[in-house]
């Protein structure tokens, strides 16, 4: 018993210490600094960004490609750790789901970013016609987006019926609003066996939808004719790819969040290492499509494939090309591969390598295509032959970085990051054993 | 007196709403009778009439039902917008061996279609396949695809196909999000990303008779946020007027015309398309990616004009000719 308060006492909620504080309020500015710089981009349009006639998507689509691809952790990491029967996963899915459901919602938003006319976002309702891509997004974000939640919620219930009585003192509103939330969870075994089913179905629909998102992803760019985009290897290339982004950002969320919380208990090294395994494998498996994307086109050498490999491998693009391919993908699957790579401090550094990597990545994916377009671009001025953010572009894809950040900021704070009944069950399993 | 006057109101109210209901159920009886009477002078007529079909075989006719033809090229004659004017199909020839990139075209073009910034819908390509092979001078305009991507990807249906082969935007409707243009292999479309600057753009409407918006005239007016391209003047064309390029050019290299007819003109003289194509080796650009588009190319050979003559009209970094 002595052990469960213990257990509950670290794993319950906790009010933001100083640095919570700090951390939060800094986000919050970067937000509504963003928010401004998006007010003006709405009363001028689109010329406060550097997007010209032929780059006409830049890093606001990157930017969207990258929240997609992050929020696959949950299906990659909940579902699939779960069809497996990977017992270690236990600490780390509900910080999966949380991540996801941050990721997927800034999707959502970011999309709208990009557009030129928002104020008739309500014409793709409307006037919305099932052979555009477009649409496929339409319909598949706001279907993971509440798969996700469910994913988040459905595990949710015992914990949150837990803290309602652990509050009940201490903070009698919070308490109530738990309450609320656990929907009269007592724990009986009716209740169970509902909750259990439905976890099974959610995580299974989690990574069917999953898959699907991400290769509607990949269709938005190998259903044009752009060289770069026009490839059948683009689904199962983002599939891949967003594996690695997804466990990136998972390997430094648990990270930090484990030094924040003093969680070294509960997410061992033991747990790192089976994640920077995972993600060694996700990162081969990208390696190798990756390949496929670039090596493959230069052996018959078509003349528009070739001038676009040159952009990336020597060209103009080259240096974040490598960077992205070496620094992103190659070395860290190199530490990831020896046991020592392994430890929780590497495999941070490791993680986010990843992410910053994925990022970039997307960029690579987005503009140098745009950039090569099948006919000359001539008769326009200079600068329409390159491409780089402008400052409104960089602050408002910062304050969606952050808006995610501080929607994970918030689940956190209010929500058990480690499920409580489940590590106590777990415990009290491994105690039974070992008395007996 | 409250109350009296919302009585005073609901009596009006149900008096108004009998009266409008007797009226309804009036016209429609009158309606019906009207329609009972007519159909019984057409059994009544017993005239029949010989025509011949465009086959050939001969048919009789009742001459109730024979009714005048209206000209496929009569002016204003009423069509859906989206549908487009029936039994036509516009194509155009770009004759390569006539350019010199004298971009009257594009300065025409700019100038009625009120384009003010850096981005032309026509433009002229500096082209050569290779440094063994000739360069040329490439007019673009919108291909007017019969298998448009453009049109495939469009989430909203701003941008359609019509059934005489053209293909437009409805700016009331675009969302922006760009992905026609990334569809489109051409990089024919452009985006207004600010506020167009296009002057007093209300009293031109009314000079050119637009009192309303219609996507027929695009560019009248552009609005910030959304996608414009060539539309191959249907406000023109409806007119039996050619586009604007066409006329501007002064070496006659755009042919316009319609398919069904196998005609078309540059202004000067009037060609069979089909013999044209075959003549002069007529082909279609990037044909091979399946668009199908409705702009034909007869290559730059037995050349009237030295291609060294367009270079003085020719920078690579800015536009030319912006109207004045």
């Amino acid at each position: 018993m002595k052990n469960y308060d213990k257990l509950l006492n670290d794993l319950a909620p906790q009010k933001f210490g100083k640095a919570g504080v700090i951390w939060t309020s800094s986000l919050i500015v970067i937000i509504i600094i963003g928010l401004i710089a998006y007010i003006d981009q709405i009363r001028k349009g689109l010329v406060v960004t550097n997007l010209n006639d032929y780059a006409l998507w830049g890093i606001y689509i990157s930017n969207f490609v990258f929240f997609v691809a992050t929020s696959f952790v949950a299906s990659v990491t909940v579902a699939v750790l779960r069809l497996t029967n990977n017992s270690w996963r236990t600490p780390i899915v509900r910080i999966a789901e949380i991540i996801a459901v941050a990721c997927i919602i800034m999707a959502g938003l970011t999309i709208m970013i990009d557009m030129g006319r928002p104020d008739r976002l309500l014409n793709l309702f409307i006037y919305g016609r099932m052979q555009s891509p477009i649409i496929w997004d339409v319909i598949i974000i706001p279907t993971f987006m509440i798969i996700s939640l469910l994913l988040l919620y459905f595990p949710l219930l015992p914990d949150l019926a837990i803290l309602k009585t652990h509050f009940k003192e201490k903070n009698p509103t919070l308490s109530k609003w738990y309450g609320r939330l656990s929907l009269n969870w007592t724990g009986n075994p009716k209740q169970t066996k509902i909750q259990l089913k439905s976890i099974k179905i959610v995580a299974l629909l989690i990574l069917i939808t999953g898959i699907i998102l991400q290769t509607i992803d990949a269709w938005l760019f190998s259903t044009l004719f752009r060289v770069g985009w026009d490839s059948t290897n683009m689904g199962a290339y983002f599939v891949s790819g967003a594996a690695v982004a997804g466990l990136g950002a998972l390997v430094t969320v648990v990270y930090v969040l484990r030094r924040a919380y003093k969680l070294e208990n509960y997410i061992t090294n033991i747990h790192f290492d089976k994640l920077g395994k995972f993600l060694a494998l996700a990162c081969l498996v990208y390696l190798y499509f990756n390949i496929n994307e670039y090596l493959i086109p230069e052996f018959t050498s078509k003349k528009e494939e070739i001038s676009h490999l040159n952009l990336l491998i020597d060209g103009q693009f080259a240096p974040l090309f490598w960077l992205v391919i070496i620094g992103g993908l190659i070395i860290p699957t190199i530490i990831l591969l020896f046991k020592k790579g392994r430890t929780p401090f590497s495999i941070f550094v490791v993680g986010l390598l990843v992410v910053i990597g994925s990022w970039w990545k997307r960029y690579l994916i987005v503009t140098p295509t745009l950039l090569h377009p099948f006919l000359p671009i001539q008769g326009v001025p200079k600068s329409w032959q390159h491409y780089f953010p402008s400052w409104h572009e960089w602050i408002i894809t910062i304050a969606t970085l952050a808006m995610a950040l501080l929607i994970i900021t918030i689940l956190v704070r209010f929500l058990p990051i480690i499920p409580i009944e489940k590590t106590a069950n777990e415990q009290e399993l491994l105690n039974k054993n070992t008395n007996s | 007196m409250d109350q009296k006057e919302n009585n005073s109101r609901r009596n009006f109210l149900d008096k108004g709403l009998k009266i409008g209901l007797a009226t309804a159920i009036g016209s429609i009886g009158f309606s019906k009778l009207a329609e009972a009477l007519t159909t019984q002078t057409a059994k009544d007529s017993t005239d029949k009439m010989q025509l011949m079909t465009t086959n050939g075989t001969l048919v009789e006719v009742d001459t109730s039902e024979v009714v005048e033809m209206i000209n496929g090229q009569a002016e204003h004659i009423m069509y859906n917008v989206r549908e487009g004017i029936p039994n036509r199909k516009f194509v155009m020839v770009i004759d390569l061996a006539k350019c010199k990139n004298a971009l009257k075209c594009q300065e025409s073009c700019n100038k009625n279609h009120f384009i003010t910034g850096d981005n032309p819908w026509l433009k002229v390509h500096k082209m050569q396949a290779d440094d063994d092979t000739a360069p040329y001078w490439m007019p673009t305009t919108c291909m007017h695809c019969d298998h448009p991507a453009c049109v495939s990807v469009c989430p909203v249906g701003a941008t359609f196909k019509r059934k005489d082969g053209l293909v437009l935007i409805d700016n009331e409707r675009c969302i922006g999000c760009r992905f026609c243009m990334a569809a489109c292999p051409y990089s024919t479309r452009v985006f207004n990303w600010s506020e167009p600057d296009q002057g007093d753009i209300t009293m031109d409407m009314h000079m050119h008779g637009e009192e309303h918006y219609s996507p027929e005239y695009a560019g009248l007016p552009s609005v910030k946020g959304t996608v414009d391209k060539c539309d191959f003047c249907p406000h023109l064309i409806k007119e039996n007027e050619l586009p604007h390029c066409v006329t501007a050019c002064p070496n006659g290299t755009f042919y316009f015309g319609d398919k069904y007819e196998d005609t078309v003109t540059n202004g000067d003289e009037t060609l069979r398309l089909s013999k044209l194509l075959t003549d002069r080796a007529g082909f279609r650009l990037m044909d091979d990616l399946g668009t199908r588009p409705s702009v034909y190319y007869l290559p730059p050979v037995n050349r009237l004009v030295d291609f060294k003559e367009g270079l003085k009209n020719f920078s690579e970094y800015k536009t030319d000719k912006k109207p004045e």
